[in-house]
């Protein structure tokens, strides 16, 4: 039985790591639960988004190369994150060119590599969670994970098995929070109007908990919350489907 | 047009505090987006469309130069004139000759984004040659002496209110007491300031959506049937567009015209579809009796066999301005030149320079929603991506950010000293925090704090926990 369980890198994403390690454990714990084998590979920083972003095409190279390396030798990469994901699956392969080695274990890496959610519903074929949260919760579709990886109906299929959960639509849950990495503070005025937008579509749906698959989103739009006085908790979807609420949620303190 | 790109910070905050402009953007953009979804939702071939439509342009593309030269040849057997025009400059001198040459002093305009690229009325004016856009939207503006704000709604920054005062400035010779509350008031009062100007025009001037290789035909889509009084009424009609306009055949521009109003406006066809082919024969009734193009290259060859060519392949819907967070929160002036939103981000530094635009490409999240919408399948993203890159070989991007990104990749590509600094930063700012959970201001983070508050992190970095975990 044991030879049989998928061995899982977790790419645990550098927001995760340094803000909030909780995240980590909790899809630790769901991937575990699902059956695989899970190791964290110490080499991983981050998976160049930043570099790759703003342009310097070399420096994303090359910690393309560390990541594919540090995770070659597992049967699949998830991370909890659509962003970390989609940068992996969707854009390692274009650093490289076509026919070189590097392109090669590019799209190799590619290949298995996923966002948590859509991971455990695709290839472990989940079909609930054993978790319990009493209130209504909404769910923001973060955009690499939505466009890039076209994760919508997994997150809410999980949480529509999670016992006393209530699950709200808001308005435009696909409509970009204003994050979008750097820009929120290289363009903070921009960045500001759209996260307005969006605190006043979750607000509106009358739910106690924000809920969304990507860390970067949920710190810019909780953090708004938190400064128009908002009650509304925020939470990364992996907590709730793993039930853990003991953790503060997000810009809160116990 | 003068390019007003580099101040695109200084644009933006005067959009923002503008309380009109963003009332009518929040009351316009969602309906451009329900009315696109429901068109696509009633034609179950759309993304096949799209497809066909991709690989048109694509096959147009690779082939322009031979394209091109069938047109012309098209064009003068139909007893029309293609003028070839490499800057905005030659184009504007290739249109002021047509109209000297005729002793033109009055021109109508159907909407024509070209015609703002290359400032034409401007020169007109300049010329003596009185020009008057008969597109309603482009009328408005025109009144106002403001460049477009959306590519196929030019004047969608407007409030009724502000038309109505526009109209009493200009239209004098109407009765001041008249009743201009309701929409089609203004709209009958355009027609009949307009209605004459049509009879009076010398020449009439038009953009163009397609021109058709195989026939010599330009073809103009509107909403309001000026196109037509503006190209069949005057003595003469001119034709200025681009060169990526160009498709094969008639069928090619039928595939296309099926996925543009539908993205465009969410019709499904445009209320007016009018093909030109060469001015009026023996037996016509009526037409122009000349017929010119000028076709404007302004930069655009340069983009075709690069890493940009796909931007080519855009016939101005507008879809992803509607689509845009970015356009919906600051309306299209803030672009500062012609062409705004994620398809203006693109196409604007290839036409201008990417040292005057440089804004604009890092003015995006890369949410995506452009490419998921674009009939033409540009991978806009991608596009705007490729800028970024352009600048940073070309050290545009800001001392700072560049950098801010050296010292971050520095430690990136070193994983036991990220740690290190990962592990102090993590406690450091916990502790600063004062255990709250959250910042209300943080140095180095006032592009953060000024709007929102920074989530403390929780005091450990996961891999020291890990770590933990797996030894303890």
């Amino acid at each position: 039985m044991e030879l049989t369980r998928p061995r899982v890198g977790l790419f645990v994403t550098c927001l995760v790591d340094l803000f909030r390690p909780s995240v980590g454990f909790a899809t630790v714990k769901l991937l575990e639960e699902a059956g695989c084998v899970v190791e964290v590979p110490e080499s991983q920083t981050c998976c160049g988004q930043p570099a790759f972003n703003s342009g310097d095409r070399k420096d994303t190279a090359d910690i393309a190369r560390a990541v594919i390396k540090a995770f070659s030798p597992y049967d699949y990469v998830v991370a909890p994150s659509g962003s970390c994901a989609g940068m992996i699956k969707a854009h390692y392969p274009e650093l490289f060119a076509k026919d070189s080695p590097d392109r090669a274990a590019a799209d190799a890496l590619s290949e298995k590599t996923y966002e948590l959610v859509s991971f455990l519903v695709r290839v472990m074929k989940q079909e609930k969670v054993a978790a319990r949260f009493d209130g209504s919760a909404t769910y923001h579709d973060s955009c690499s994970g939505l466009r890039e990886l076209g994760v919508k109906a997994e997150p809410r299929k999980l949480l529509r098995t999670v016992e006393g959960l209530d699950l709200v639509e808001m308005e435009d849950a696909e409509v970009c929070c204003g994050f979008g990495g750097t820009f929120c503070v290289k363009y903070p005025d921009i960045s500001n109007v759209m996260v307005a937008k969006k605190t006043k579509k979750i607000a509106a749906t009358g739910a106690d908990l924000l809920l969304a698959g990507d860390l970067g989103c949920l710190m810019n739009m909780a953090g708004k919350l938190k400064r128009e006085g908002s009650a509304l908790k925020a939470r990364h979807v992996a907590e709730i489907l793993a039930g853990d609420t003991a953790t503060p949620p997000i810009a809160e303190a116990e | 047009m003068e390019a007003k790109t580099a101040e695109f910070t200084s644009n933006v905050a005067r959009a923002i505090a503008d309380s009109q402009l963003q009332g009518t953007m929040t009351e316009t953009g969602p309906r451009f987006i329900e009315k696109r979804a429901k068109a696509r939702a009633g034609l179950p071939e759309f993304d096949a469309l799209r497809d066909q439509a991709r690989d048109i342009k694509d096959h147009v593309l690779a082939h322009l130069d031979l394209y091109l030269e069938r047109y012309e040849a098209k064009v003068a057997e139909s007893g029309g004139h293609v003028h070839w025009a490499e800057t905005a400059e030659e184009a504007r001198a290739a249109i002021l000759s047509i109209c000297r040459k005729l002793d033109a002093k009055l021109a109508t305009k159907g909407k024509s984004m070209i015609s703002e690229e290359i400032g034409l009325n401007q020169a007109l004016e300049a010329a003596g040659i009185t020009p008057v856009e008969t597109d309603l939207g482009e009328y408005l503006i025109q009144l106002r002496n403001e460049p477009p704000s959306h590519i196929i709604a030019p004047a969608v920054h407007l409030t009724r209110d502000q038309i109505e005062a526009d109209f009493r400035k200009a239209h004098t010779h109407l009765d001041p007491n008249r009743d201009l509350t309701e929409i089609p008031t203004l709209v009958e009062e355009a027609r009949t300031v307009l209605r004459q100007k049509y009879l009076d025009a010398d020449v009439g001037i038009t953009g163009a959506n397609f021109l058709i290789a195989e026939t010599g035909t330009s073809i103009i889509v509107t909403n309001e049937g000026n196109g037509d009084l503006t190209q069949t009424l005057p003595k003469a009609h001119i034709v200025i567009a681009s060169i990526e306009k160009i498709v094969p055949t008639l069928e090619d521009a039928t595939t296309i015209l099926r996925v543009l109003a539908r993205s465009a406006t969410g019709q499904d066809f445009s209320n007016y579809t009018t093909f030109s082919t060469g001015p009026r024969r023996p037996e016509d009734p009526d037409g122009p009796l000349e017929y010119h193009v000028v076709i404007l290259d302004n930069g655009r060859s340069n983009v075709l066999g690069t890493e940009f060519q796909d931007m080519l392949r855009c016939i101005r819907c507008g879809a992803c301005l509607n689509h845009c967070p970015v356009y919906q929160a600051v309306g299209g002036h803030a672009y500062g030149w012609v062409y705004p939103g994620p398809i203006g981000s693109v196409v604007t530094p290839a036409l201008i320079g990417i040292e005057k635009a440089k804004h604009l490409p890092n003015a995006s999240t890369f949410c995506g929603r452009c490419e998921e919408v674009c009939p033409m399948r540009i991978p806009l993203p991608r596009l705007l991506r490729h800028w970024r890159e352009k600048e940073f070989e070309k050290h545009l991007t800001p001392a700072a950010v560049r950098s801010g990104l050296s010292v971050w990749a520095y430690f990136a590509k070193r994983p036991k000293l990220y740690q290190f600094g990962t592990r102090i930063a993590a406690r450091l700012l916990n502790v600063m925090s004062g255990r709250k959970g959250r910042f209300a201001s943080l140095p180095l983070a006032q592009g953060w704090t000024r709007y929102r508050d920074m989530p403390a992190p929780q005091g450990k970095t996961f891999q020291a926990m890990w770590k933990e975990r797996r030894h303890g």
